[in-house]
């Protein structure tokens, strides 16, 4: 095939908008957990395990993992990006980066409903 | 004075290396340009480009102690000695302190850098008001110099696909004209994850450019263009 450089996959605009959105959740609970931790008298296995049973919080830390893993997708792409040059090896990369994001996102909801 | 020079002429060096050479002269007002040139005197097989010798063609810019910048407006007695001149990083070189620009260009082309208006041409000139205009200031100015390119670690990486910061000042600059009607077709045109997404707003650019302009903020405000186009 004719060595060609081609661009104008059309989701710049979008990955870019997600990374800031996903960039704001992440310290708004950065800053929510650290609040927590601060006004907190006793840090024990009991208050943690309570804390962590509230549908809230579990809800509010499951969208800062969403949001985590998302952010480091697209981080994670841009380097791949980066360094990796041939097609083939670069698709297997990203794959292989989603199944492990994936994989994550089932293991933290395990996690956090499993308390 | 003190001066480290990048030689290398591919058709009889194998390598690139560093000369030294030292001038017996007084800083004063003297621009490195000057240096340079009282150096090309005395050895003629160095390279380097120039032209205007003011800051206004671009031509001689080059890697100045580790930063880029133009040696006709840079002032010697500014500069640590043994002043260490090398050609500006990320391009091919073709023979000491010139760089092959090809690629430089071909992005600055990508970008359609002049004015698409379909209208047939008025009796006088197309007009815009002074606050139109106003938004062009910071933008014309670009001398295509290439030391904000040449700066920027994602056009190293990817010189093929990131237009890199002197052609995104330009292509904002046509955005940002109100008798361009082409801001679509610009706007998708860049609406890509390696056109100008690659820019992560480290600003080497604004730190070098040496008409202080700056790429980021105009990267900044096609960013915005293309965020209010899509919700």
């Amino acid at each position: 095939m004719l060595e060609r450089i081609v661009t104008g996959a059309h989701y710049g605009l979008r990955d870019w908008l997600i990374q800031r959105v996903t960039a704001v959740v992440m310290v708004l609970y950065t800053l929510s957990l650290a609040g927590y931790w601060l006004f907190q008298p006793v840090m024990d296995y009991n208050a943690w395990t309570l804390f962590f049973s509230s549908n809230f919080v579990r809800t509010f830390s499951l969208l800062f993992l969403l949001s985590v893993f998302y952010h480091a997708w697209i981080g994670v792409r841009d380097i791949v990006m980066d360094y990796i040059k041939p097609a083939f090896i670069r698709l297997l990369l990203h794959v292989l980066v989603i199944l492990a994001l994936l994989l994550y996102v089932i293991w933290s909801v395990q996690i956090l409903w499993g308390i | 004075m003190k001066f480290k020079i990048y030689r290398y002429n591919p058709e009889t060096d194998a390598a690139p290396y560093m000369q030294d050479y030292d001038l017996a002269i007084d800083a004063g007002n003297m621009m490195l340009l000057d240096a340079i040139l009282m150096i090309k005197a005395n050895d003629d097989s160095l390279s380097l480009r120039k032209s205007c010798r003011e800051g206004v063609c671009g031509s001689d810019a080059m890697n100045i102690n580790g930063r880029n910048g133009l040696a006709c407006i840079t002032p010697l007695s500014g500069l640590k000695q043994p002043v260490e001149l090398r050609p500006l990083p990320g391009l091919p070189v073709i023979r000491d302190l010139i760089v092959d620009m090809t690629q430089f260009f071909k992005q600055y082309h990508s970008i359609k850098p002049y004015l698409v208006n379909n209208d047939p041409p008025p009796e006088t000139e197309r007009l815009q008001s002074p606050e139109d205009r106003a938004e062009l200031d910071g933008l014309y100015e670009c001398i295509l110099c290439g030391c904000c390119t040449t700066a920027c670690p994602s056009f190293w990486w990817n010189p093929d696909k990131f237009v890199g910061p002197a052609g995104l000042l330009q292509a904002y600059r046509f955005i940002a004209d109100t008798r361009d009607q082409a801001t679509a077709e610009r706007l998708d045109n860049l609406e890509d994850p390696y056109r100008l997404f690659r820019c992560h707003t480290i600003m080497n650019c604004v730190d070098v450019c040496p008409k202080e302009l700056s790429p980021t903020e105009a990267i900044g405000k096609i960013k915005d263009m293309m965020v209010k186009r899509a919700v």
